[in-house]
């Protein structure tokens, strides 16, 4: 059973949506002991990290998932919420990746928010198993996790680059939106699973 | 860098997929799902889907369609027609939907923008505009291009982005079903007017029209009927020969 973190945090119907296609069976849920005996933990989110944050710790769930032994992975903003801190608030966030979350600076050639498929680069783990670098996928974000140790994807936006994936022990986060991306983010989800 | 979108449009009215000429004279084409997934399979990299029902069945109709589509296919879709208020786009959200367009409501009331895009993020809301050139001057429409407002297109776009629309999907009327290519000068100059994404619909015809306005017309993508839903030009050719043209595009 997957765990899908249902903490007010936008549109989180569309990774269950993708899981249902892969044939994988999960809930939506905020309960702690239902997160604790899942084989695997989704922490989705899309929108502000600050609020998210708030909701996310309203629910009491921010010790909990830092303690989590079982793979999880962070989607988009529910990545966001896993690395150190965001500028978007400001707020203090999970501290689970080494990483700094700031904005983007808008330019010509790199608009904001990075909106669209972009190509992600230097493949580092088995989370991108049967897939090459230059394959697309789809962000929507103005705001992303630096380059670090914990970097296992890269992607380019404008000048900027900035890390696409993270991964530190048995939690992992994409930037982008695996359940958008077509085939490449079925893969990965597919990846995910078979953890 | 982002690659330049190809977006298959879909009309829907109960459930079927209509194609209408100059918005005018409808024929059915197909499933809408049955459609997405195959455009998703083909290699589109977004869809929108269109509601032109005109009564309260088809747009119940229309929302369970949604919820169908977004478990059915595997790449953003934004939906639009008729969305008046907050809650229809709350309605559309709840049912799956990436992004939702709004165009005639919110001519009648541009604070429509701006209630939803800080609701739920400038990423959820496009401004959908049609518009005509009437003796040199761009002019906005609504319901469909039936009725003529006093909006010129390029105020009424900045204005758009300044109440936090996310994205332009400008129609040109004048070229719409024409399939004698885009207007091209209009997107490069709303290009350069915009910091946010346009989106080009209303006269393809063939690759090289499609080439032309992600090129000369520095659109951000660029959307199309009938020539996807005839076949006309099947999707992975098409972004083969832009591929080949140098445009950066997801294959």
């Amino acid at each position: 059973m997957i765990a899908i973190i249902d903490y007010d945090a936008g549109n989180i119907r569309s990774v269950g949506n993708a899981l249902q296609r892969l044939g994988a069976e999960y809930e939506l849920t905020a309960d702690p002991a239902r997160i604790l005996a899942a084989d695997k933990v989704i922490l989705p989110g899309v929108g502000n990290a600050a609020e998210a944050m708030a909701s996310l710790e309203a629910r009491g769930l921010c010790g909990l998932v830092k303690t989590l032994r079982r793979p999880v992975l962070g989607i988009c903003v529910g990545m966001q919420l896993m690395c150190r801190d965001s500028e978007e608030g400001p707020t203090q966030c999970l501290g689970i990746f080494d990483a700094h979350v700031r904005r983007f600076t808008e330019a010509p050639d790199a608009k904001v928010p990075h909106m669209g498929w972009n190509a992600i680069g230097n493949l580092d783990s088995k989370l991108f198993k049967g897939l090459d670098g230059g394959s697309f996928v789809y962000f929507v974000h103005s705001y992303f996790p630096g380059l670090c140790p914990d970097t296992i994807a890269t992607c380019r936006h404008g000048e900027q680059l900035f890390s696409a994936a993270l991964k530190y022990e048995n939690f992992y986060g994409t930037q982008f939106h695996p359940e958008k991306s077509g085939s490449v983010g079925a893969a990965i989800l597919q990846n995910f699973l078979a953890l | 860098m982002v690659a330049k979108r190809i977006i298959p449009c879909l009309d829907v009215k109960d459930g079927q997929v209509v194609k209408g000429i100059n918005f005018e004279g409808l024929r059915e084409v197909g499933d809408a799902v049955d459609m997405g997934v195959k455009y998703s399979r083909d290699g589109a990299d977004e869809l929108v889907y269109l509601d032109i029902s005109a009564t309260q069945e088809g747009r119940r109709t229309f929302a369970a369609l949604v919820e169908r589509i977004a478990q059915g296919i595997d790449i953003p879709f934004t939906v639009g027609g008729g969305i008046g208020s907050i809650e229809d786009a709350a309605r559309l959200l709840d049912a799956g939907a990436d992004k939702i367009s709004v165009n005639s409501a919110a001519i009648a009331d541009p604070t429509l923008i701006s209630r939803i895009a800080s609701k739920y993020g400038s990423q959820f809301v496009v401004v959908a505009i049609d518009a005509k050139c009437i003796e040199g001057r761009w002019t906005c429409t609504t319901h469909g291009g039936k009725r003529l407002t006093d909006v010129e297109l390029f105020s009424w776009a900045r204005e758009a982005q300044e109440r936090g629309a996310g994205e332009i999907l400008f129609t040109s009327m004048d070229h719409d079903g024409t399939c004698a290519g885009y207007a091209d000068d209009v997107y490069a100059r709303l290009t350069d007017e915009l910091t946010i994404p346009v989106i080009a619909s209303g006269g393809a015809g063939s690759v090289e029209d499609i080439r032309r306005v992600l090129t000369e017309g520095r659109a951000d993508a660029a959307l199309a009927a009938s020539i996807f839903h005839y076949g006309q030009i099947p999707i992975p050719q098409l972004k083969q020969a832009l591929r080949a043209a140098g445009i950066n595009v997801r294959i």
